[in-house]
């Protein structure tokens, strides 16, 4: 295993019998383990908390903006100080707020569906028997444990977490004076995001790595599931814009303890002018919007990989237009680092280069498009099975696209005039960035869960699960374009002192109680999860009838993957219901020459070129 | 007490989920459909598919009416006109959109639910119709690009030589306006300047601050072209005026500005939106620490003859506040004094 980039299928032997001699202790093998499945593992258990925590300070700040009026003294126990005659401090308002933001983008969706599923599925379902670097890959969960730690301890910080919103835009998130967030919670938010960016850095190229080099016998690119592509493009985004996040970061640490003034200019703040001239906050927004617009699809691209993958499985049928799906998750990636000023339309750049940032934006959305009617051309005469991973696949269709279209209005800078900063942009990447990429990490977890533990999770919760989640995201989500098109602020404590956003408050009212069961038909899953790891009922070895790698391996994969040899390809994952075909499905492992009744024209052509390993 | 129904609640529900997952294990052993692909359910979640988007549409048109008097309020400016009909445009084309992506979705899994004697269409691609449905939504964002483009140049164009200039100056938590005064100029500013008392920090060897003044509501005149020059003096801070359609974040050390035409006094808006209380209000958009939700600040439109009455019973800031006038030279004294 410390063999690098250049194992192959062909050392196989070699590997088994290494690893045959010792046996891992517990430390080893479940703590700090190079094993790709339990770090994967210990990436879902550890997002999966996040999501509650990260979930939970939601539902705290919707109480407050819901019944503005109630008594929240019976926080107390747990809140302390921060709640103050029975409301909640508009200070820890913000902290919560800009802890939820960072959680979930973060820990929950980057960290928690990124490293789960890539860890998990990348050498499962290109036939390796481990990541190229299983060192690399468990710092990078440690990494990642140590850099989420720093940020629970920022929450008990008596002057509090990090509060300026989770883009932390100085000079507020660099004056201590300006918030009691700026102090030491930010400085704990900076070196946990640094240690983060550490940790994602070591995971995207440990991705890259074992997907360029190790794929097993016939793996072309070409043969790839959709999943993995999505990994390899989201890897490969990760790594070129989180080291522009690192070292906005830096700077911002700079301004913030040695004096410099890269993003600080002609401050007045506690009664006194700072010294600071010359430099520019915009320039801060800059890097972090190179890194933040990325960041977006880092988190979208893995979940759209997995639908991919199980809107095909369970629609019975090949994935429509394969090719145009890599092209467009193509474009997007290459798309997504050239649109980063659409959240800077009005910071005072030059209205020219708002321009350029509005023509190039609205281009995006057609690789968008084009991904969405794939998925629906998937679903046309298929033969559906709705397993509650083909529901939270759909629902993510749905959600892309009720997000994304409003992009195209966000996108026309004319008019983000008035709905920048307005729950209107709340309600834009809730559905399409938020829900959809939570959908798509439930899609996972319900999809791969049987692989993961032997065990199968039970599909009536399942479905009540899908259902209230979807009801709920739509009644809390929806409801927030009409209070964002009349101009309501984002990241205000209370709307009361204003007459122009003194409506609305029933609807506020109802946000919140549809955000409260919402937020509880989560605890479905969490039961149906944890029951189900020990008490579960055993999974057969391929229980959804797919054709990728995966479902090759025993019910209990143990380490190293694959008993004997890694199988080796043959066809593309999505010989779903080919004509001819008796079986609905032919797995990638069955070689074109064994199928001759179901070949198509040019696979006749290459069955006779075939080499079966 | 609390805790107790709390905790007793938690138990009581993992009893009742611990229970279903039993019983339905036990009922689909008893049935056999363990050996079945799919059982029974499938069907129920295919039909929920288009129940679900049928009540959804139904509840989002009506929700759209019963809120329709409260979002986007009347526009109040020349610009705001133009950007609210995009705006309407824009959002028919993604409704239009929306419904017709959505009823194929909502509909295929209804329609092409599991039949154990069916089998699926195998059909990985037709280029033609992926080339159709690249090429329309590429047109159609062009076009919407275009008369984008127009818009936002018309409305972040240079402001018209003889629009009525004032200041505005964010802090935490408030807002800090100031007007050039008679001879229409303002004077130049330096943050290190800045006191209690002289917040924005003008600078009085400026001859042209003599007459500036700071007064506690914006007026505007109708018909007339407004600009705001813009700048902070702490953190970021964002102006924001909903009515007219505009808003600008107010940078430190870079000012920033922006300038509207508004159409309606607020004598008008009043009897337009019939509240007798009706005002133009100015928010914050930019999140600028504690006090962020409370930076509010009045503006009031006049018909142009009563707006230039207001403008010349104000008195300036060197009037009121005559200790300044000494660090100001002798010889320009004088003129400050008047
Ligand atoms: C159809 C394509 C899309 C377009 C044209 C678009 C456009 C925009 C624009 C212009 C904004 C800035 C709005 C503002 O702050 O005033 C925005 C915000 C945002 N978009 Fe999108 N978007 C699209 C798709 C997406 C997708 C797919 C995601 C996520 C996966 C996403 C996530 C976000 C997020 C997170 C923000 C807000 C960030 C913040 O201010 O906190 N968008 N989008
Ligand atoms: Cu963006
Ligand atoms: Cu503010």
């Amino acid at each position: 295993m410390s063999a690098t980039a250049t194992i192959s299928a062909h050392d196989i032997h070699a590997h088994e019998h290494e690893h045959d001699h010792h046996e891992l202790n517990f430390v080893q093998k479940y703590i700090f383990s190079e094993d790709h499945k339990v770090i994967s593992k210990q990436f879902l258990i550890s997002g999966l908390i996040w999501a509650l925590i990260g979930g939970g300070f939601s539902i705290l700040f919707r109480l407050q903006l819901g019944f503005p009026d109630a008594n929240l003294e019976w926080l107390k126990p747990i809140l302390g100080e921060w709640i103050q005659n029975g409301k909640l401090d508009p200070s820890f308002y913000l902290a919560l707020v800009t802890m939820h933001g960072t959680i979930m983008v973060f820990f929950v969706l980057t960290a928690g569906l990124s490293g789960t599923f890539s860890n998990f599925l990348i050498p499962l379902q290109i036939g390796a028997r481990d990541m190229a670097s299983g060192f690399l890959n468990m710092l990078s969960y440690w990494f990642f444990f140590v850099s989420s730690m720093l940020m629970f301890v920022s929450l008990f910080l008596e002057t509090g977490p990090a509060s300026g919103g989770w883009v932390i835009y100085p000079p507020l998130s660099a004056l201590p004076q300006a918030m009691s967030g700026s102090g030491l919670g930010m400085t704990l938010w900076l070196c946990s995001m640094a240690i983060f960016i550490v940790s994602s850095l070591l995971g995207s190229i440990n991705y890259i790595t074992t997907i360029i080099n190790m794929r097993t016998n016939g793996m072309s690119f070409t043969r790839l599931p959709l999943t993995i592509w999505a990994f390899f493009i989201t890897a490969i985004i990760g790594v070129l814009s989180f080291p522009v996040l690192f070292s906005a970061a830096l700077l911002l640490v700079f301004d913030r303890s040695f004096g410099t003034s890269f993003y600080l200019s002609e401050i007045y703040i506690g009664g006194e002018a700072l010294h600071n001239m010359g430099g520019s906050p915009i320039l801060f927004q800059h890097l972090f919007w190179f890194l933040g617009h990325p960041e977006v699809y880092i988190v979208l691209l893995p979940a759209l990989g997995i639908t991919s993958e199980i809107i095909a499985t369970n629609s019975r049928k090949p994935i429509f237009g394969y090719r145009a799906m890599i092209g467009s998750i193509l474009g997007i990636a290459f798309l997504s680092f050239i649109v980063w000023a659409h959240h800077m339309f009005i910071t005072g750049m030059n209205p020219f280069l708002g321009s350029v940032f509005m023509f190039l934006t609205l281009i995006i959305a057609v690789p968008s498009a084009v991904k969405a009617f794939n998925y629906i051309a998937t679903l046309w005469r298929g033969n559906i099975v709705f397993t509650p991973a083909m529901l939270f696949s759909i629902g993510l269709v749905s959600l892309f696209i009720s997000g994304g279209l409003t992009g195209i209005i966000l996108g026309n800078s004319a008019l983000d005039i008035q709905l920048h900063d307005t729950y209107y942009v709340v309600a834009h990447f809730h559905l399409v960035m938020g829900s959809a990429s939570f959908f798509g990490f439930m899609a996972g977890v319900y999809h791969w869960f049987p692989k993961m533990f032997g065990r199968m999770m039970d599909e009536r919760l399942g479905y009540v699960h899908f259902w209230m989640t979807f009801i709920g995201v739509y009644m809390v989500f929806f409801p927030m374009h009409y209070i964002g098109i009349a101009g309501f602020p984002r990241r205000y404590y209370s709307f009361t002192s204003y007459d122009a956003f003194s409506t609305f408050g029933d609807l506020n009212m109802f946000i919140s109680v549809a955000a409260i069961i919402t937020f509880s038909s989560q605890m479905i899953f969490g039961f149906n999860f944890f029951y189900s790891i020990f008490k579960g009922r055993r999974s057969t070895q391929n229980p959804w009838k797919s054709n990728t790698l995966e479902w090759t391996t025993p019910v209990n994969v143990g380490h190293g993957n694959w008993e004997g040899e890694i199988p080796s390809v043959y066809r593309w994952p999505y010989d779903y219901s080919k004509p001819g075909a008796e079986s609905d499905f032919i797995p990638q492992t069955v070689p074109l020459n064994h199928t001759p009744e179901s070949n198509l024209p040019h696979e006749i052509e290459d069955a006779k070129s075939e080499i079966i390993h | 007490m609390n805790t107790f129904i709390i905790s007793a609640t938690v138990i009581l529900l993992l009893i009742i989920f611990f229970l279903l997952v039993r019983v339905g294990s036990l009922l689909s052993i008893l049935k056999g459909s363990y050996n079945k692909r799919v059982g029974s359910s499938n069907s129920i979640n295919a039909v929920l598919f288009p129940i679900f988007f049928i009540v959804g549409l139904a509840l989002i048109f009506w929700s759209a009416s019963k809120f329709s008097e409260f979002y986007l309020p009347k526009p109040a400016s020349e610009h705001g006109i133009i950007t609210d009909n995009l705006f309407w445009i824009i959002t028919i084309i993604i409704m239009i959109a929306f419904v017709a992506t959505n009823v194929l979705l909502f509909y295929f899994p209804y329609k092409y639910q599991y039949k154990e004697d069916r089998k699926a269409f195998f059909y990985p691609d037709n280029h033609k119709l992926e080339i159709i449905w690249t090429v329309i939504p590429a047109i159609v964002l062009t076009v919407l690009v275009i008369y984008g483009y127009k818009t936002w140049t018309d409305i972040t164009a240079p402001a018209p030589k003889d629009a009525v200039v004032l200041e505005i100056t964010g802090k935490q938590f408030n807002w800090i306006v100031r007007y050039p005064g008679k001879d229409g100029k303002l004077g130049t500013y330096n943050y290190k300047m800045i006191d209690a008392t002289n917040e924005v920090g003008i600078d009085f060897s400026d001859k042209l601050s003599y007459d500036d003044f700071l007064p506690r509501e914006i007026h505007i005149p109708k018909g007339k072209p407004v600009q705001f020059k813009i700048r902070a003096r702490d953190v970021l801070h964002s102006v924001f005026l909903p009515h007219f359609r505009q808003k600008m974040d107010a940078v430190p050390g870079m000012p920033t500005t922006f300038w509207f035409t508004p159409i309606y006094t607020t004598d008008e808006m009043k009897s337009i939106t019939g509240k007798s209380d009706f005002k133009y209000e100015l928010a914050c958009t930019e999140v600028c620490g504690k006090g962020h939700f409370g930076m509010k600040f009045l503006l009031v439109v006049d018909e142009p003859e009563d707006f230039e009455k207001w403008y010349s019973s104000q008195e300036a800031f060197l009037k009121k506040n005559p200790e300044y006038l000494a660090n100001i030279q002798l010889d320009s004294k004088n003129i400050a004094i008047k």
